[in-house]
């Protein structure tokens, strides 16, 4: 059985509300049945230095990639991870993490893969719950395995690939890197390691909206009529020009910090149809034959 | 071949220094499931900065190649000996754990010692299971500038040993 939503007049202008809590709401509903909370770090050991209790973890590394194919790990090894931490398929999964939520988007963007249906993340993440002074624990979390069924992943609906990047030009792509890494200044984010993308620059046509133009300084989502004229408004505007009825696709480096993009598209602003681009610059920038654009100006869809 | 075998020390073994040596010794001793509980472990024992560096945090060199901001700095006394100095959010853990190890693993080492770390050492710690190549390419990072800072160190010693010879006698400016 779902979970309460957290009716938070913040929230309640989100085309869905329903997918986001507050700290406020985590701290009141913590063991409540049916409520798995997860944490979901970039730093792999930040879950031992402390977590909220009764928090499982999922690591992005470790559980959530294939160890020798590079995709995701298929529906016999989500079935798997879920299984091990004590998840059913009917169970709320709030997810939190580090870094302004980035991997724990990750994680619930790929739970939506699996066609997990209720997976909500804390605003804010685990700055947010620390800030507070919020209780932690260095006590890792047990749960009784359960039996979460073997579904098949659906990589067609919200996961673009890259011949659907090249299918998709023309159309709204939102970057959501740093500036220096869309002009091609360099190839990496900056304080990020080279990732072996062998050109620089971004996708033709691409808007550049820095995923934290969707955040405000705590690290919470910004309310959704600054979202719509980020998002939505024209580019001479200064907006990225995405049609609210879609489609768009966002991409970033790895399609983390696009994860969270998609979810304030998809979830707070209504776009049924965004997708993310996982294989992002380090496919893009690799690919024999893929149109690269240098500078800050977007560039022309090559015919 | 790079001779980094699947541990990554073959070709490395007898250029690792003591200390480092001992402490990759530590991690292979463990079963895989409790080599991150090590390095928790060390990224708690990263000593705070010595006030010369807390108070002047722009001698310190950030290592881009990081997820998190992580500085370091590398001196090199009189006897050619290391000694490396490090600091790094409580919140990066991983990033800590991988200064330390660095730091206890150099600590008191001749330079030559140092420049002789294979690059890739990161990779032979037995950590590849559990942590990404991209957080092991941060440490890989580290070691790199610390070989930077400690050649930087040589040659400004060489220096101002060239400039003392040079200056007239007398001349205290």
């Amino acid at each position: 059985m779902p979970v309460d939503i957290d009716r938070d007049p913040r929230f309640a202008e989100y085309a869905h509300p329903e997918r986001l809590v507050s700290t406020e709401w985590v701290a009141k509903h913590l063991g409540e049945d049916g409520l798995v909370i997860i944490e979901s770090d970039e730093d792999v050991l930040l879950y031992e230095v402390g977590h909220i209790p009764g928090a499982v973890k999922l690591d992005w590394h470790v559980d959530l990639n294939d160890p020798v194919t590079r995709d995701f790990v298929d529906g016999a090894g989500w079935a798997k991870l879920m299984s091990e931490r004590g998840i059913s398929r009917d169970d709320t999964l709030v997810i939190y993490g580090d870094k302004n939520n980035w991997w724990a988007a990750y994680a619930l963007w790929i739970a939506t893969l699996f066609g997990h249906e209720d997976v909500r993340l804390m605003d804010g993440g685990r700055d947010a719950w620390i800030a507070e002074g919020r209780e932690l624990t260095t006590e890792a979390t047990r749960r009784p395995p359960t039996d979460y069924p073997v579904v098949v992943r659906d990589d067609a609906t919200f996961r673009a690939f890259r011949d659907d990047v090249v299918a998709h030009l023309g159309k709204p792509l939102v970057d959501v890197r740093s500036p220096e890494e869309y002009s091609g200044e360099r190839a990496t984010a900056p304080a990020y390691p080279d990732e072996g993308a062998l050109r620089a620059g971004h996708i033709p046509s691409a808007a550049s909206v820095p995923w934290s133009k969707a955040v405000g300084e705590d690290g919470r989502f910004k309310p959704r009529a600054e979202l719509e004229s980020i998002y939505f408004g024209s580019p001479e505007a200064g907006g990225a020009g995405v049609d609210p009825d879609g489609p768009v696709i966002a991409y970033c480096r790895i399609g983390e910090r696009s994860s969270h993009t998609w979810f304030a598209l998809h979830h707070l602003l209504g776009i049924e149809s965004a997708r993310n681009y996982d294989g992002s610059w380090t496919e893009w920038g690799s690919l024999v034959g893929a149109p690269v654009v240098k500078g800050s100006a977007r560039g022309e869809v090559p015919a | 071949m790079t001779g980094a075998n699947e541990t990554g020390v073959a070709g490395g073994r007898d250029r690792l220094p003591a200390p480092l040596a001992e402490i990759r010794g530590e991690f292979h001793d463990l079963p895989a499931s409790e080599r991150l509980t090590l390095l928790l472990e060390f990224a708690g024992e990263l000593p705070d900065l010595p006030s010369r560096y807390a108070d002047h945090p722009d001698l310190l060199e950030r290592v881009l190649e990081c997820q998190s901001p992580v500085f370091l700095f590398v001196e090199v006394d009189d006897r050619d000996e290391v000694r490396m100095f490090a600091s790094a959010p409580e919140e990066a853990p991983t990033t800590r754990g991988f200064a330390s190890i660095l730091q206890q693993g150099t600590e008191g080492i001749g330079v030559d010692e140092l420049f002789a770390i294979d690059s890739d050492m990161p990779f032979g710690l037995g950590l590849t299971e559990l942590v990404s190549p991209l957080r092991l390419r941060g440490m890989v990072g580290m070691l790199e500038r610390a070989k930077r800072q400690a050649r930087l160190r040589l040659d400004e010693r060489a220096a101002a040993a060239a400039g003392a010879a040079s200056a007239p006698p007398g001349d205290e400016s």
